[in-house]
């Protein structure tokens, strides 16, 4: 079979599953509102795809030039031929840059260079992860070195890594991160008896069970087990939602929602290696699991407590009466070591509201038993032992909904945490193995966590559900507050188990706890924009993250976050600085040298920086290099000479030649160099006393010598071999500097500009096997790039030269200490940082201003500064966030954010928020009036920390702001009353008060969720006043549905009203409806256009292009997709093509065909557009050009360009706060490569967690016309060998390949 | 193949994946199993029980319970058994 017949039996199979499921839907649509079907369905049909490449590049039909050329003739008569007064008017006006308020004449981008460049190669975008995304799902602790220190091992979906809380600093370090690419659904981790390393089990979606251990020596997760016992995918039956461990470490148990449970035997064998016996099977049917962990026994057989629910009876009674009664059980699983099956061995009914279990220690530690938590109340049970019961203590709030329960979310053994945040503390009073009460307390309040980890030395970690985690320090245990304690033995039980008492503690701020570090987590992102706003170099992201109170607008900057310790202002501009140690076994610095253009004046570091005089260094002179040299001597380099300076002040001086200058000079403990005028050299070395003896070889080189680099010494070494030199005639040569060839050149590489400056580094191995660093040769040129050389360690030969342009200015590098590693600080127009990081080297710009002159910085205080110059000031700062390539303004807002738009005249942005199931402000004064306070009575709690006032459902609160982005401030909020919400915004002009900017806002009163319903729909116009950083209601226009997309369209608004598409105009007293089409699915959630074409984004049933047929005032809905898809986010990439999200996580790029497209356009009646239906759909059908499943729910997309200048992409941002770009690829032989590359990847590196990486990215549709750059990029991780094996089949070098890898994430950012 | 060893067939496939269907399921056994699975694969995806908190103002353990919690009873009781 052939590509094309292919491609349209997939069409034709396409349409008869769109029809069906059509049917289906309506089927099912009367047994269940709103579950959707697609994830199970889409599931089961999915098959492997053998080559992607087949049907994508078949899809486009090479265009013959001809017909370009007539298409470009009527494009330009369309923008011609204005028939409407109404589109004449828009095509005189100035077209404005900004997204929101298009020029209206037609425009055409078919010949977008960066999509449509050759149409044979349709579409292939290649994939990357900018920043993975940032909430965790979970939260383990174990020391997974195998070290003393406590680590942490977190779950970001799909993506583990592991963090290390440094406890002297409160900080903690992510110390390695790496992508699964699969759904990692449950994290444990267990340590054999008697073994000081923690291995980690993860359950996933994958039907395996896997257990990795981490590997400190090469900082990787290393795949220890992998036993397959299911199907792929998140699956009701199939194990992986659920893991306990025996606290032992003997045996784990993996569970599925319903009926499987599979018990692995744990052990070691002769070499001490871990083995993994084959699974015992403890399934129940009928039964739905809730929660399940591992029972602390010590060594008696292992124990597995669940809480499960049987449904067998409820399922067979009409009555309904089975279901009220059945019962939640807590069910102990004995695993008999002996006899090597699992038993059920106890079980017994809680209460129904029970949704989770807490393993008590026992063993010699404690009494053994669980806590069972349960909605308002926690239940301490186990066998043969009295059930206490003590109610969660609720807060005291006038407007608590008394119906509504509390609900234990996540604890941490004695620890537990509220709903609200809420952490209680439960202690245990207990003679021998008796618990005769249990005890809660309120303890403090946190943010809402999915994890918490209590470490031994005093630290929680808390994984936030939204927003960022933290890391606190337990001050106090919280026994001497006056927090009221509520013991199990104050209340009586009723006779079903249950408990009707409620009790209370008042929520304050923290007490106990001291909050020392912060993770940053953009989850959850609801809308991005990428934007220049502050006219910088690069364009910002502006991003609305986070939940209600504690949600924020977000400015990210591409660069390193730089925290400023100091910055003092100097006499005069110095031309350079550096820092020096007084001896070689000084741990920090203790001067710092500060070189003007006629003077050098030191500084000594000590409780202060203060001036020093009696140091011995010259200070009437300019000062070229200063190093400390030997055991304890300083050397000053200056114009005229070398000072030696003993410890004793002893100085001995080596003076330059008559006439002749030293212009440049390169150092190291024990070698100098230095350069004269006329190119050239001198050689000196540290010898056994102590001197600097010059060496008799000088050597004259070809040109000027504008800088010089030696190699770094490494510890213990007294001489290095390498000497880089660059020349004004555009060439860095490498000289040896061996005793027996000294100044001999090795080797020579010519540049494209005079090399500005040289440095030389170590960095730990990345290329060549064996060796366990690899040396680097930065050279930064005065065009403003710098070029990365790998330098070899034998011959001094030159390779794998990497390129990139820093910005305007010439390029100085410096050598630093960032994270225990060499790093290399560019300074061009702005400053950059070449750091290695998990394998991978990276270069970021800092956030900073451009810097003159730099030099590492140690001291007590700041063990890895830097300290530099800019204009006359000097600056010492350090940089703590490594890999983290944005960095972030905050901005704090009151409700959830739900989208945003930026007005382009006044640059300013409007932001609508709000929160289901809360009190607004003049809701909630009401109230309290109701209830007899006065609003001053009361003290407000922040609402910060401790969330807004929950209000029933039904309820909400809303508010429109307005942010000036110059100063990163709120200008103006305007809270909605009569409890309505606002749901979408838009930025518009009307053609009848063409010079006012408006707002338009759609919202609902009274919007219940579940089921859906409101009182009425309405828009709001908003005129802009004060320069746009304030809004004035013009008027409001009730609607019957609510408004979820708005749009400005031709001088009027397009407003998406539930399933109804409707034209608005401006009107005196209200919006005027001038058209309407009613034929949209579901709800229309997305609206964009180009001219007069429209692309619609309905919630369930994928994008329908319309075109609005001015002649006749119609709107037409003449093409939609093949399959129904849920729409989270969409973006028209080009006049015929769209690209979109789904709620499942998938990315998809869907386009008109081109011919289609022109007959449309041609058709000014609107006769070929109208058509006839064609499957209960529109006329036409649109082509899928890309499908890939991204993992995460996509929120915004955007065709933008990153780099000023650069090649167009799409960057989207997902819901759990990470931001990726799909780069276009550009030739047929890099799509082959990727291709090729990305399938040895699979081969050669399977994913962690078990899952296939093919059907991971086509999850529910396979994967078309993409290519993972995240897999590509895991090439660096690769062992040598197999590097050169994958390297071999390409027909490659491994650094090419790596250059290749490199150069596409280069292209984005 | 014969017709035994057919059936035989899908009993053992009815056994081993619950929700596998047959020649009487009726209207209500297909919406439940399908209810089922669904609401477990929101569980599982956990992207999606965010997405879900971040509407309804809940806690993610909160959706996660009460999902868990109908999936013991999805579509309501069963309809009355015609003989």
């Amino acid at each position: 079979m052939d590509g094309g017949q292919q491609q349209q039996q997939q069409q034709r199979l396409g349409v008869k599953q769109q029809q069906w499921r059509r049917q289906q839907r309506k089927a099912v649509e009367g047994v269940k509102a709103d579950a959707d079907t697609t994830t199970i369905r889409g599931s089961k049909r999915r098959k492997p795809v053998e080559d992607v490449k087949v049907d994508t590049s078949t899809t486009k039909v090479q265009e013959p030039e001809s017909r370009k050329l007539v298409e470009e003739v009527k494009v330009s008569a369309d923008t011609a031929l204005v028939r409407d007064p109404e589109r004449r008017r828009l095509v005189e006006e100035p077209e404005r840059s900004s997204t929101p308020v298009r020029s209206n004449k037609r425009r055409r981008t078919r010949s977008d260079p960066t999509f449509r460049d050759d149409p044979s190669l349709a579409m292939f975008l290649y994939n990357l992860t900018l920043q993975a995304p940032n909430a965790i799902n979970q939260a383990i602790l174990g020391n997974f070195s195998g070290t003393r220190q406590q680590e942490l091992i977190v779950s970001h979906v799909s993506r583990i890594e592991l963090l290390r809380p440094d406890t002297t600093t409160g900080k903690v370090h992510s110390i390695l991160s790496h992508d699964v690419f699969g759904v990692i659904r449950s994290l444990a981790a267990f340590r054999l008896t008697g073994a000081s390393k923690d291995y980690i089990v993860i359950g996933s979606d994958s039907g395996r069970i896997v257990i990795l251990e981490y590997n400190p020596a090469k900082n990787v997760f290393e795949k220890v087990h992998q036993e397959t016992f299911g199907k792929s995918g998140c699956r009701r039956i199939v194990p992986g939602q659920y893991l306990a461990v025996d606290p032992k470490g003997r045996a784990v148990m993996i569970g599925s929602m319903e009926k499987q449970k599979l018990v692995y035997i744990l052990n070691r064998d002769i070499a001490a290696r871990l083995t993994i016996g084959s699974p015992l099977e403890a399934h129940k049917s009928h039964t739905i699991v809730q929660y399940c962990t591992g029972v602390d026994v010590g060594f008696e057989n292992p124990i597995f407590a669940c809480l499960e629910v049987d449904y067998t009876e409820a399922d067979q009674d009409p009555t309904g009466e089975a279901f009220k009664e059945s019962e939640k059980m807590l069910t102990y699983y004995e695993l008999d070591l002996g006899l090597n099956h699992v038993v059920r061995k106890w079980s017994e009914a809680v209460d129904r509201r029970s949704n989770m279990l807490l393993a008590v220690p026992g063993g010699t530690d404690g009494p053994s038993g669980v806590l069972v938590c349960s909605e308002n109340y926690v239940t301490y049970k186990h066998i043969g032992a009295a059930t206490l019961t003590v109610p969660i203590p609720r807060r005291k709030d006038p407007l608590e909904n008394k119906e509504r329960g509390v609900l234990i979310v996540s604890g941490v053994v004695h620890k537990m945490k509220s709903e609200e945040g809420d952490l209680y503390k439960v202690t245990f009073d207990c003679t021998g193995e008796t618990v005769n009460e249990i005890k809660i307390k309120y303890f403090d309040t946190v943010s809402v966590a999915v994890g918490l980890c209590i470490l031994k030395l005093g630290f929680l970690f808390v994984a936030s559900e939204f927003g960022n985690h933290q890391f606190y320090q337990i001050g106090k245990l919280g026994d001497d507050d006056d927090s009221p304690e509520y013991s199990s033995n104050d209340f009586m039980t009723k006779d079903d188990g249950t408990l009707d008492v409620t009790v209370y503690f008042k929520p304050r701020p923290l007490e106990n706890l001291l909050l020392v570090d912060e993770l940053t987590s953009m989850s959850p992102l609801t809308d991005a924009k990428v934007l220049n706003l502050t006219d910088e170099d690069t364009p910002q992201i502006y991003a609305l993250c986070g939940r209600g109170p504690r949600s924020t607008m977000r400015i990210l900057r591409h660069g390193l976050e730089v925290t400023e310790m100091a910055v003092s202002p100097l006499p005069a501009n110095p031309t350079a600085v550096w820092t020096t140690r007084l001896t070689a076994d000084d741990l920090y610095d203790q001067y710092i040298i500060v070189s003007f253009s006629n003077a050098t004046l030191v500084l000594s570091i000590g409780e202060t920086v203060e001036e020093v005089t009696d140091t011995g260094f010259l200070a009437s002179t300019p000062t070229i290099a200063v190093q400390q040299l030997g055991q304890d001597a300083l050397l000053q380099i200056y114009p005229q000479g070398i000072r030696h300076i003993r410890a004793n002040r002893q100085v001995t001086e080596w003076r330059a030649p008559g006439g002749r200058q030293i212009v440049r000079a390169a150092t190291n403990s024990q070698q100098v160099v230095i350069a004269l005028t006329g190119g050239e050299l001198v050689y000196f070395e540290v010898d056994e006393s102590g001197n600097l003896s010059e060496s008799n070889v000088r050597r004259e080189m070809s040109g000027n010598v504008t800088c010089l680099s030696i190699q770094p010494l490494p510890v213990g070494r007294r001489r290095v071999r390498f000497l880089a030199v660059g020349c004004d005639d555009n060439t860095v040569r490498i000289l040896s500097l061996d005793a027996s060839s000294t100044l001999e050149p090795l080797s020579m590489q010519a540049l494209s500009a005079v090399p500005e400056s040289l440095v030389m580094i170590d960095m730990p191995d990345q290329i060549s096997a064996g060796s366990l660093t690899t040396l680097y040769l930065n050279i930064g040129l005065q065009n403003g790039v710098l070029l990365r050389t790998v330098l070899e360690q034998n011959t001094g030969q030159l390779s794998d030269t990497r390129t990139r342009f820093l910005g305007a200015r010439s390029v100085k590098l410096f050598e630093l200490n960032m994270a225990g590693n060499p790093a290399v600080l560019a300074l061009s127009s702005r400053p950059w940082l070449s750091y290695q990081m998990q394998s991978r080297i990276h270069l970021n710009p800092l956030s900073y201003e451009a810097l003159e002159f730099a030099a590492s910085f140690t001291s007590e205080q700041c063990p890895e500064g830097v300290v530099a110059i800019a204009g006359n000031a000097l600056k010492i700062f350090t940089i703590e966030r490594f890999g983290q390539v944005f960095n972030e303004t905050p901005i704090p807002l009151t409700y959830t954010p739900r989208r945003f738009v930026v007005n382009p005249v006044h640059k300013s942005i409007a932001i609508i928020e709000s929160d289901y199931q809360t009190y607004s402000s003049s809701e909630k004064k009401k109230k309290l009036k109701e209830l007899g306070f006065e609003a001053e009575e009361e003290e407000e709690l922040d609402p910060v920390v401790f969330g807004h006032s929950r209000s029933t459902p039904g309820k909400w609160a809303s508010l429109i702001r307005i942010i000036n982005p110059a100063t990163a401030e709120t200008a103006f909020t305007l809270e909605l009353e009569q409890n309505e919400a606002a749901f979408s915004v838009a930025i518009l002009n009307f053609a009848v008060e063409a010079g006012e900017m408006f707002l338009a806002v759609g919202t609902a009163a009274d919007v219940t969720l579940a089921p859906k319903s409101l009182s009425s729909g309405f828009i709001h116009i908003y005129k802009f006043i004060n320069d746009g950083m304030g809004l004035e209601l013009v008027h409001k226009t009730p609607v019957d549905e609510v408004p979820h997309a708005l749009l400005h369209f031709q001088g009027r608004l397009l407003a998406g009203v539930g399933k109804t598409l409707r034209i608005y105009d401006l009107g005196k007293r209200k919006l005027l409806r001038k058209c309407e089409n009613r034929s949209l699915p579901n709800c229309i959630v997305t609206l964009h256009n180009q001219g007069g074409r429209i692309v619609i984004g309905d919630v369930q049933e994928s994008v329908h292009y319309a075109s609005y047929v001015a002649a006749d005032n119609k709107l037409v809905v003449f093409a939609d997709d093949k399959a129904p898809r849920w729409i989270s986010c969409s973006a028209m990439i080009d006049y015929d093509t769209v690209a979109a999200g789904d709620k499942f996580g998938n990315f998809f790029v869907n386009r008109l065909p081109q011919k289609l497209s022109q007959e449309i356009d041609e058709d000014e009646a609107g006769s070929k557009s109208v058509g006839k239906g064609y499957l209960h759909g529109a006329a036409h059908k649109l082509d899928l050009m890309a499908h890939y499943h991204v993992g995460d729910i996509l929120t915004s997309l955007a065709k933008t360009s990153f780099v000023a200048g650069g090649r167009e992409m799409i960057l989207y941002t997902s819901f759990m706060g990470g931001i990726g770009i799909f780069i276009p690829f550009q030739t047929k032989e890099d799509i082959d490569f990727f291709q090729t590359l990305e399938m040895h990847m699979r081969n050669e590196m399977p994913p962690l967690a078990g899952r296939d990486h093919l059907s991971y990215r086509g999850y529910h549709v396979p994967v078309k016309g993409t290519v993972d750059g995240d897999m590509c990029e895991q090439y660096n991780l690769l062992s040598g060998v197999k590097k050169s094996q994958i390297a071999e089949e390409l027909d490659r070098t491994p650094a090419e390949i790596q250059k290749k890898i490199e150069d596409m994430r280069i292209r984005a950012i | 193949m014969d017709r035994a060893n057919l059936n035989s067939q899908l009993e053992h496939l009815q056994s081993k994946y619950v929700g596998t269907g047959h020649a009487d399921t009726s209207k209500y056994e297909w919406g439940v199993n399908q209810a089922r699975d669904t609401y477990a694969s929101y569980v599982g995806h956990y992207p999606m029980m965010s997405y879900f908190a971040l509407a309804e103002n809940e806690s993610i353990a909160r959706v996660k319970f009460n999902l868990t919690e109908k999936m013991v009873q999805p579509c309501g009781p069963p309809p009355e058994r015609k003989e």
